[in-house]
């Protein structure tokens, strides 16, 4: 035997030793134990051809990884945002290739642009048969391209830990996004050695920029001199769990402070600097003091335009000081004259103890007293009505009572979510999930199932007009399935009500195809066995709300509200924010 | 504000679906591109796209913002033409008789210091690179003659500035 011949025996009786002590899995297996080892344990799909191979995985792991069949794909998508939302952990979506695929792409927008950190597997067809037009075959990867932070075809079984590691690493690192892993058949049903190990790092991607003390030092000097400064605070405090330290920056510097839809619940409602919401239906008061304030401190938002209105005239009177973690937001929407780059907790950490300890009491009070005229022209006919028709308002209020203040509330889309977002009051953290940037009506009913299965110790409400819960009405087939213990408060008003107030507003009442012949939603609801109610009185409202809260499981209450309320303020499209509207 | 000629060079991981993602990035924005080319980068295994778009300033900033936090992009930049040395190429397919017919047509090749890649019976084929202007000119004085066919390649170029993406690389294996 010569020396060549000896290298490769032993080659060989390495591999054969490499085998035994690897396992040697099929891709799907892989995929299943991929997810398990990155802390997976629900996740939301839809079988079907393409991707049979994982769910016969799935089969076998039932006992380690729940699969929930919801009845569409997009509400997949939902759920695992819901999921994300409710507990910073990365949700998971699979579907099959073609119509199942483009199915989630809904969700997986939705998840791009509200930071949801997700994770969507699809299956695909044969390797050799992409491109072909073959039974089921789409493009997701071109179609997903715009919607995704990263996406990735895989054809072989071998690439799927790396894959796998690199997708969970992309989704929940800095600016947390979605991210969809497509992978054809052949590759879920070739065998190859398993191996798994996390990824940390990828070459070409930065998550995080290091915070610079010299700019934090910079903001602090400017935040200390200002007479009138005012915060507004995003998603990226929640994002980066940085709530204390806001709390504490608020605190310590007396800084009153706004948020963004987004930004609900990272500091509680009841706070006393906490001086409620910005953008096109935010309170009166941080709305028209954008345009007072000296100093803005922008963390963790992104300037989006429901927030500003008409840019030319957004705070121009200040200089904008912009906590961000993501390079591309800064100057993109508001130039800012301090843009402090880098994770929020970490930023705020470094900026605590440069901030003097002050107060602005005449400052705070322009905040009170513009309260006080929201308070009387909208917010008591709002809370408190004397006409006869229900308003969402009172619901809101109910439930706020009710809950103590310690539900997760879960809104639609249009008049009820900004009611919702308005009125609803938190005292925890990641409370209020909605769909903000996208505004993706039938986000609700799939998100709260999501997010009570992620966090079934807490009451999850979720809040719904007519409209966007028809778009996604079939999942009570998975809340009643699995048995989710979510509360449902459908808002009608028999209109589709947001665009209906801007035919009003705008379009001189003409009301095209805005209202709704409904069904009669408590028999669905009884249909799916899901105890129900509806209410119509004032007088019925509280014990319908306490039977809800009280039940066990699911419950669905109906309120019939007035049908042609207004949402206000209200910054019209395109109008300054010191031109907010209160009727 | 005014628009501007900017070469935009991107430094990639080499990956097929990435071209999609970052045209997508002005396709958003309803800007056309001017020209495009991708190839090999001085970097074994990273690509270099070299893009050349009209657009203000403020906006290219924008963008540019948006192209680097993508993924697999290592580093994106924008330039204006006095940074770069920058060079286009093309091709101009034209009938064999006229080399012999048309004399002018041999001191318009040497003067403009164009190339003759091939001749045959039917064609011959001139390769010229140089700025825009150039091969601008070259064309109008050939059009005289009847061109058979013409084709163009996007700008390339490469900066006076030194760009440190291997320093960059190997700060991130270290």
């Amino acid at each position: 035997m010569d020396a060549n011949t000896m290298k490769e025996t032993q080659a060989i009786q390495v591999n054969k030793k490499s085998t035994k002590t690897t396992h040697r899995i099929t891709g799907s297996e892989a995929i299943i134990r991929c997810l398990i080892a990155e802390g997976v344990d629900i996740l939301y799909g839809y079988p079907g051809g393409a991707i049979m191979p994982v769910y016969d995985e799935l089969y076998k792991y039932q006992d380690k990884i729940h699969h929930v069949l919801t009845r569409h794909e997009q509400c997949a998508a939902h759920a695992a945002q819901g999921y994300a939302r409710i507990s910073g952990r990365v949700g998971v979506a699979m579907a099959t290739s073609g119509p199942g695929a483009t199915n989630l792409i809904t969700g997986i927008a939705d998840a791009q642009i509200d930071s949801t950190p997700m994770v969507c597997i699809t299956g695909q067809v044969f390797s050799h048969l992409l491109g072909s037009d073959a039974f089921q075959e789409t493009d997701i990867i071109g179609i997903s391209t715009p919607v995704t932070k990263w996406n990735h075809q895989i054809t072989k079984a071998s690439e799927i830990p790396s894959v796998i590691a690199k997708a969970f690493y992309i989704a929940k690192s800095g600016r947390p996004g979605p991210v969809l892993i497509d992978i054809t058949k052949d590759a879920q049903v070739e065998e190859f050695d398993f191996e798994y190990e996390k990824c940390t790092a990828v070459r070409s991607y930065n998550p995080v920029p290091t915070t610079n003390p010299e700019t934090v030092a910079k903001a602090a000097d400017l935040i200390n001199s200002a007479k009138n400064p005012m915060i507004v605070w995003g998603q990226g405090v929640i994002l980066a769990e940085a709530e204390n330290e806001l709390k504490a920056v608020i605190e310590k510097s007396g800084v009153p402070a706004a948020w963004t839809i987004l930004g609900a619940s990272a500091i509680p409602t009841s706070h006393p600097l906490n001086i409620g919401m910005v953008g096109m239906h935010g309170n009166y008061a941080p709305n028209k003091l954008t345009n007072e304030c000296d100093v803005l401190i922008a963390i963790g938002m992104r300037f989006d335009d429901r927030v500003t209105g008409k840019l030319d005239t957004y705070a121009k009177q200040a200089k904008i000081i912009h906590f961000e973690i993501d390079p591309a937001e800064v100057d993109k929407n508001v130039k800012s004259d301090i843009a402090v780059l880098g994770d929020a907790k970490e930023s705020l950490r470094q900026l605590l103890p440069l901030l003097e300890e002050k107060s602005y009491p005449q400052w705070l009070q322009k905040f009170k007293d513009l309260y006080a005229i929201e308070f009387e022209k909208v917010i008591k006919n709002d809370l408190y009505p004397t006409k006869e028709g229900l308003t969402m308002g009172e619901v809101l209020k109910e439930i706020n009572i009710q809950t103590k203040a310690e539900a997760a509330i879960v809104s639609d889309v249009g008049q009820h979510q900004m009611i919702a977002c308005r009125y609803a009051e938190f005292n925890t953290t990641k409370s209020n999930i909605t769909s903000g940037g996208l505004g993706t009506m039938g986000f609700a009913l799939p998100a709260a199932i999501g997010a009570k299965m992620a966090a079934p110790d807490r009451e999850v409400v979720a809040i719904i007009g007519d409209g966007g819960y028809q778009m996604t009405i079939q999942e009570l087939g998975t809340i009643f399935q699995q048995r989710v213990p979510v509360k449902i408060v459908v808002l009608n008003n028999e209109f589709l009500g947001m665009v209906r107030q801007w035919q009003q507003l705008f379009f001189d009442k003409r009301y095209a195809s805005t209202e709704m012949t409904n069904p009669d939603f408590v028999a669905i609801a009884k249909g799916y066995f899901i105890e129900a109610k509806k209410v119509t009185k004032r007088d019925e409202l509280k014990e319908a709300v306490a039977e809800m809260i009280a039940c066990d499981g699911p419950y669905f209450l109906e309120v019939c509200v007035e049908k042609e309320d207004n949402v206000f303020p209200m910054i019209p499209a395109g109008a300054s924010v010191s031109d907010v509207r209160l009727s | 504000m005014e628009k501007q000629l900017f070469t935009v060079s991107i430094y990639t991981e080499n990956n097929i679906g990435l071209l999609n993602r970052i045209s997508a990035i002005f396709q958003r924005r309803h800007i056309n591109i001017e020209s495009l080319n991708t190839s090999a980068s001085e970097i074994e295994g990273v690509s270099r796209f070299t893009i050349v778009v009209s657009v203000p300033e403020e906006q290219i900033k924008k963008i540019i913002g948006q192209i680097d936090k993508q993924i697999e992009v290592i580093k994106a930049y924008y330039h204006r033409d006095e940074d770069t040395i920058y060079q286009e190429s093309c091709l101009f397919k034209i009938k064999s008789d006229l080399l012999f017919e048309e004399r002018q047509i041999q001191n318009i090749i040497k003067e403009s210091n164009a190339r003759i890649v091939t001749v045959n019976k039917e064609f011959f084929v001139i390769e010229k690179s140089g700025k825009r202007e150039e091969i601008e000119l070259l064309y109008r004085e050939l059009s005289v003659f009847g061109i058979m066919q013409f084709t163009r390649s996007g700008r390339i170029s490469v900066t006076k500035d030194e760009m440190k993406i291997s320093k960059m690389l190997e700060a991130f294996n270290q």
